[in-house]
């Protein structure tokens, strides 16, 4: 049972073969049982079987949509009305918010449940899902291992089977990385795709929530509720939505695969560049050709994102201040006081190392040499991209330099970690959408994701090719568990 | 050493909009604390703002009028500081390219014009209250105003005397109202002030270093704060001392300006582009739509009130300062057309008088245009003479009735029938004997005595000027 595709639940479900009731606790069984994974910072058993309750007399009634009783996570990013929202962070510990984020609105109105929220880096600020105040998740393929981040608790929990798919956020490859880490398809949309109301902001320019899946048809079906116009999210983008499932199957004769030279050289570990390479030669035989491509200015992405992610993020944090809601500091003699001791114990170490790097890049006498340098970094990354894609159709790299690291490896050395998000930064700084497949085992039996890179707003596309490849390999069926 | 004063202002108005400048929740004055605050004027986590584009519409009502360039592409800037009533952390603020850019505004001081220019109006968000009595030693917050659209309009430093900036900052309140994008009120702080203030030798042309005035909200307080700062500004520097840059507020109950923070202690803001919302594009056919319907504006009216209604230059002045104001007194004339310069009188006497005695807004008051014009008639036909008038002005002020209707029931209507005023003459002649041989040797004063006489026996309603003529015919012959 929990390892159908989304379409089969919801042909079992649709032939009664099994109730949402029974799907719902079937799933609520797994995340029981594999607790240790930790992947879930909030489970909601009640919940979740009352929406199944709902979510039967749907389909008995003859009104399901495609997602109707198919149990889902969230990472704890999403608001959700009456069900607690922490980002991963004691700040946020008592938060319940008394509003759906618009992609929680939508995943409701399917009729599909909501199992619970998944675990996180803090704020989503951390490539290894270490940084939570909930603790580490595990990697359901090696348990001395990161599951990747920040969305390592959607990743865990689908890789772990404790939810047919989960949504996910990316601000600089904290969807595509994790999904890499756990051998899942895990999908970027472009900037605007997806609303951003209700989800916490980490980097406002940068964020983008999408789905995390075993395979690019699920990830399609859930891209498809999760996508449109928001007018609540002046940064959603006003173009129409295509059916993301028409055109998986479509022929890739005569895709042009672009490859570029400044990620396939030297410096890539020759056990991912190998296996990369299989995945490309692949795609030569599903009648794809590869070309060179070049991104003269990406290795200024990671210096240029670290400045203004950060900059972003020290600006929408400030609103944890302890006056209105989340911690507050039990003893305080004034203002300033509560403010320093509420951030101070309220937040974890990653976060302030960010928010103060942000500040200073922003801070009088500064500005100039970082925020406005790193601005211009970003444009002349973006206008690389398009230029590339005059050449080619998707662009493909590894999604990360490694596979899924041991804990603690780069828990201590910052700059390790942020570089870990080397390739897949870039594709948030230009806002284009990404997807991250299952691509081969490393010699570690540890997943490997190829990430293919699409332009603007050709989700679709990326999903096609994604799909094609799935269908004549068989990397995004293999299971831990 | 003679001193010159020099002087900017930073105007903040509230703009009439219905909902917040980036939300949906209402911007009524005086609700319930916290009752008009939504999950964004709240900054609950993951909320996002969406901009008001009839703040935009009234902000680009103002740049028109003030001629300014309008900026067809303006930036949002997130202006960070922490305070309480202050729920994200920032205010959404316009630095680097604000709606509107350059433009001027011409005043009126004691007859000689003056343009002041304005070097830039720009869209903000106003910040909640911090209620500081009452909370038994806690502050009390109210997010109410937080969200409320601003339009902060910033001078040159242009002027030169309090009296002058005080006649600036009339001009722009009358300007906002005229426009209809503010109510002006001051006392709810919908239109409120700050005034960057220095002095500096006649001869130089530099500078001097400058305060900022805060908490000077009616223009009474503008005036005596520039004054005091001014004074104080003089005495530190003609006895050796520095001026320092600083904020300095306000006292009313004091009269004196105290420091409130140097230029050390100001915040780092840490400006930068609000990545929650898109640069602002505004489309010509928005501009020339705005434009189309920009109402005449209060120095257009005041030079037509003086070329059409042959008005002195205080009399127009006076009835344009508010579009209420100048749409009265238009009305009236409508009724009354020959009369402008009657019925501008009697605006700026008895009604002006009426209205500052009852405390009320021109809106407000009881005589309406229509029945000022039409009491104003009947002294221009001769029904009434204008001291009758006054009496009817107070009868139609307490609610008695028209001008007809009070002149009929009174029965106040001039006797302008000779047939009945000179039977009155006769007797007052024939009982003043003495009177009439002075004035007969040469005392023509006394001829005020006989009129006051036939006045006071008619109640006031013979024609003055026919008892005047029948006098003189009688005693002159």
């Amino acid at each position: 049972m929990h390892k159908k595709s989304l379409q089969k639940l919801a042909l079992g479900l649709a032939n009664k073969d099994f109730s949402t009731i029974e799907l719902t606790q079937y799933f609520l069984d797994r995340i029981e049982a594999h607790q240790d994974i930790n992947a879930f910072i909030t489970v909601d058993r009640e919940g979740s079987l009352q929406q199944a309750a709902a979510a039967d007399k749907l389909l008995s009634a003859g009104e399901a949509q495609p997602l109707t009783g198919i149990p889902l996570a969230h990472k704890d990013i999403f608001c959700t009305d009456g069900l607690r929202t922490s980002c991963g962070s004691k700040m946020l510990d008592n938060f319940i918010a008394p509003y759906d984020a618009t992609l929680i609105r939508k995943f409701r109105q399917t009729g599909s449940i909501i199992l619970g929220k998944t675990n996180m880096d803090e704020f989503a600020m951390g490539s290894s899902n270490e940084t939570s105040y909930y603790g580490r998740v595990l990697n359901p393929w090696n348990k001395e291992r990161v599951p990747g981040g920040s969305s390592g608790g959607s990743a865990a929990a689908v890789a772990a089977h404790l939810a047919p798919a989960a949504t996910g956020t990316d601000t600089g490859g904290s969807i595509r990385q994790p999904a890499s880490f756990c051998g899942l398809t895990g999908l970027k949309p472009s900037y605007g795709r997806v609303s951003r109301y209700g989800m916490i902001a980490f980097a406002s320019s940068l964020d983008q929530a999408g789905p995390m899946a075993h395979s690019a048809a699920d990830a399609a079906i859930l891209l498809q509720t999760m996508s449109g116009f928001d007018e609540r999210d002046s940064t959603s983008v006003d173009i129409a939505v295509p059916d993301f499932s028409e055109d998986l199957e479509n022929n890739l004769e005569g895709l042009k695969i672009g490859m570029p030279v400044e990620f396939f050289n030297d410096d890539l570990d020759p056990g991912i560049a190998s296996i990369i390479m299989n995945a490309l030669r692949e795609y030569e035989v599903l009648g794809a050709k590869l070309v060179d491509i070049s991104l003269p200015n990406s290795h200024l992405s990671v210096p240029c994102y670290y400045v203004l992610a950060p900059a972003e993020a020290s600006s929408n944090l400030s609103r944890f201040d302890g006056a209105r809601y989340g911690y507050r500091t039990a003893e305080y003699d004034d203002l300033l006081d509560m403010y320093k001791k509420t951030r101070a114990e309220g937040f974890g170490d990653e976060v302030k190392r960010r928010i103060m790097i942000g500040a200073y890049a922003l801070s009088a006498g500064y500005y100039d040499a970082y925020y406005l340098k790193a601005q211009k970094i970003r444009r002349l990354i973006s206008d690389d991209f398009t230029r590339a894609f005059e050449k080619c159709d998707v662009i493909a790299s590894p999604t990360a330099p490694e596979t899924a690291f041991r804990f603690g490896d780069k828990s201590d050395d910052p700059v390790a970690m942020y570089l870990n998000d080397i390739y897949t930064i870039s594709v948030n700084l230009a806002g284009l959408p990404g997807i991250s497949i299952p691509a081969g085992l490393d010699k570690n039996n540890l997943p490997v994701g190829l990430q293919l890179i699409g332009q603007y707003f050709d989700e679709a596309g990326l999903l096609n090719v994604a799909h094609r490849y799935q269908q004549v390999t068989d990397w995004h069926t293999l299971s831990p568990l | 050493m003679e001193w010159e004063t020099v002087i900017g202002l930073e105007i903040h108005a509230q703009l009439k909009t219905k909902s917040k400048i980036f939300s949906g929740a209402a911007t009524a004055y005086g609700a319930e604390p916290n009752t008009q605050a939504c999950a964004v004027d709240l900054a609950l986590p993951g909320v996002l703002p969406v901009m008001n584009r009839d703040a935009a519409r009234m902000a680009v009502k103002f740049g028109l009028a003030i001629g300014a360039k309008i900026n067809q592409t303006s930036i949002f800037d997130r202006k960070n500081y922490f305070y309480p009533d202050l729920p994200k952390g920032y205010q959404i603020s316009q630095l680097q390219l604000p709606i509107v850019g350059e433009g001027s505004i011409t005043i009126n001081v004691n007859g000689e014009k003056k343009t002041i220019g304005i070097t830039r109006a720009h869209l903000e968000e106003d910040a909640g209250k911090s209620l500081h009595e009452d909370f038994h030693g806690m502050t009390g917050i109210d997010l109410n105003r937080a969200g409320t659209p601003l339009i902060e309009i910033v001078s040159e430093p242009d002027m030169r005397s309090a009296t002058e900036a005080v006649a600036y900052l009339k001009s722009i309140h009358s300007l906002v109202r005229y426009l209809d994008i503010c109510d002006g009120n001051m006392q709810e702080g919908s239109f409120r002030c700050d005034a960057n203030v220095s002095i500096r030798p006649r001869s130089q042309e530099e500078y001097g270093t400058r305060t900022e005035l805060k908490n000077i909200n009616s223009f009474r307080f503008v005036e005596k704060a520039i004054e005091f700062e001014v004074e104080r500004q003089i005495d530190i520097l003609e006895s050796g001392g520095r001026v320092v840059q600083e904020t300095r507020l306000y006292d009313s109950d004091k009269n004196e300006t105290r420091s409130m923070r140097s230029k050390e202690e100001a915040n780092d803001y840490r400006y930068f582009p609000d990545p929650d919302l898109p640069q602002m594009v505004l489309e010509d056919w928005f501009i020339d739509a705005i434009r189309a319907e920009l109402p005449e504006l209060p120095g257009a009216r005041r030079e037509r009130f003086i070329s059409d209604y042959e008005l002195s230059d205080y009399d127009a002045e006076t009835l344009t300062t508010s579009k209420e104001l100048a749409d009265y007194y238009e009305q009236a004339v409508a009724i009354l057309p020959s009369q402008p310069k009657l019925i501008a009188n009697w605006v700026n006497g008895e009604l002006s008088a009426g209205l500052n005695r009852n405390a009320i807004r021109i809106t407000e008051s009881p005589v309406t245009a229509t029945m000022l014009g039409q009491l104003l008639t009947r002294i221009d036909d001769n029904t009434i003479s204008g001291k009758i008038a006054k009496e009817v002005f107070e009868a139609i002020w307490r609610g008695e009735g028209n001008a007809d209707e009070i002149i009929e029931k009174c029965s106040l209507k001039q006797i302008s029938d000779n047939s009945t005023i000179e039977p009155v003459i006769d007797e007052i002649l024939s009982n003043n004997p003495n009177q009439i041989e002075q004035y007969k040797a040469g005392n023509g004063k006394l001829l005020g005595f006989f009129v006051g006489q036939v006045m006071k026996a008619t109640q006031g309603k013979a024609n003055p000027k026919q008892v005047n003529e029948l006098l003189r015919k009688k005693l002159d012959t």
